[in-house]
């Protein structure tokens, strides 16, 4: 936590919008518990982890779509019955991830 | 826009206590109210019923160290808490300290080290624990703040620093107490205490011999088997293969 909270003080000072990705809910076997947190910049760069790593690049882009918008967003990966989901978990788990501007 | 950022961020540092309450979806999503937990609470959530509904369920969740999204009718919201670091309580500075002070460090425990002789406690030995004291144990034990995030383990391995140590920590409520030595060690320890008065109650919660059984034997295996310990205690976890673990 600390090291993602240096990070983001980093990119503020230096003028880089921010968006914050935090785990708020979790179902069955997921690689990283609630609470966990990725900050990323409109510019792409990221720091921390939603997950084991397969969904980390889809949070980017939805991040830098909410620094763009200016409105947060609530999105979830994992499996469902009808495939809707063109990102997955590998571990048959399922997340919501709350993304939103700083 | 982002004060709730700056707060949380500054009373993280300070190592408080808190709750951070965001609505993910629901009327207004993405405020925000930040709870301690003496209830008082700021942020931008304008529903004052669905606010005292939050802080309620946020002291809740702050005793019990945990984080949650809930729903209330049509808003669902994460309640976030920020726990303290914990804080690790070494008593001798012996070879097993050196690792064990390591491993707590990078597991973000605060790690004191204490010990009565100046030629083990001292900055060589221990050049990353947040505080060093040079005193006797039973000296000390009174003026530390001993709550449940906190955690103790003796490394003496001597009665004469052991028995005191044990009889002092008798009256305070520690996470966890543990004390390095063999069954039979623990057995006289506790044969001797229970003469000066102490209860079985207390000397019940004290885990000795120390560690999960890892089966090391060098100083650092050793510490691995006492943090692996202290670990599943913090998570009320047995502590075996987790393929042969229970589902939680």
């Amino acid at each position: 936590m600390q090291e993602i909270l240096t990070q983001v003080q980093t990119w503020r000072a230096q003028g880089e919008d921010v968006a914050l990705a935090t785990v708020t809910w979790t179902a069955g076997s997921t690689p990283r518990a609630i609470g966990a947190k990725m900050a990323v910049t409109a510019r792409g760069e990221f720091v921390g982890s939603v997950s084991g790593g397969c969904v980390e690049g889809a949070v980017i882009d939805q991040a830098r779509a909410v620094l763009q918008s200016g409105s947060p967003k609530l999105v979830s990966y994992g499996i469902s019955d009808d495939m809707a989901w063109d990102v997955g978990l590998a571990c048959g788990g399922s997340i919501q991830v709350f993304i939103e501007k700083i | 826009m982002s004060d709730w950022f700056d707060e949380s961020a500054s009373l993280f540092t300070a190592e408080k206590l808190f709750a951070l309450a965001t609505v993910v979806r629901g009327a207004q999503p993405g405020a925000k109210l930040i709870i301690r937990p003496d209830g008082a609470f700021t942020g931008n959530l304008d529903d004052a019923a669905l606010r005292a509904r939050i802080i309620a369920d946020a002291l809740r969740l702050m005793a019990q160290e945990t984080s949650e999204t809930i729903a209330y009718d049509l808003d669902h919201v994460f309640i976030e808490t920020f726990v303290p670091p914990p804080r690790l309580i070494i008593i001798g500075g012996v070879h097993t300290a050196i690792p064990l002070a390591q491993f707590a460090r990078e597991l973000d425990f605060r790690v004191t080290l204490v010990d009565g002789r100046g030629r083990f406690a001292t900055r060589e030995r221990f050049p990353d624990v947040d505080e060093l004291i040079v005193e006797w144990p039973d000296d000390v034990i009174p003026r530390l703040r001993l709550d449940q995030s906190t955690y103790v383990v003796i490394l003496t391995h001597d009665p004469k620093f052991d028995l005191p140590t044990l009889k002092a920590l008798s009256t305070t409520q520690p996470r966890y107490i543990g004390a390095m030595g063999s069954r039979e060690t623990r057995r006289q320890h506790m044969a001797e205490l229970r003469a000066q008065g102490v209860s079985d109650e207390f000397l019940k919660t004290v885990y000795g011999p120390v560690g999960l059984d890892l089966g090391g034997r060098s100083p650092a295996e050793m510490a691995l088997a006492i943090m692996a310990q202290i670990i599943a205690v913090r998570y009320n976890r047995p502590g075996g293969h987790l393929m042969h673990a229970a589902k939680e």
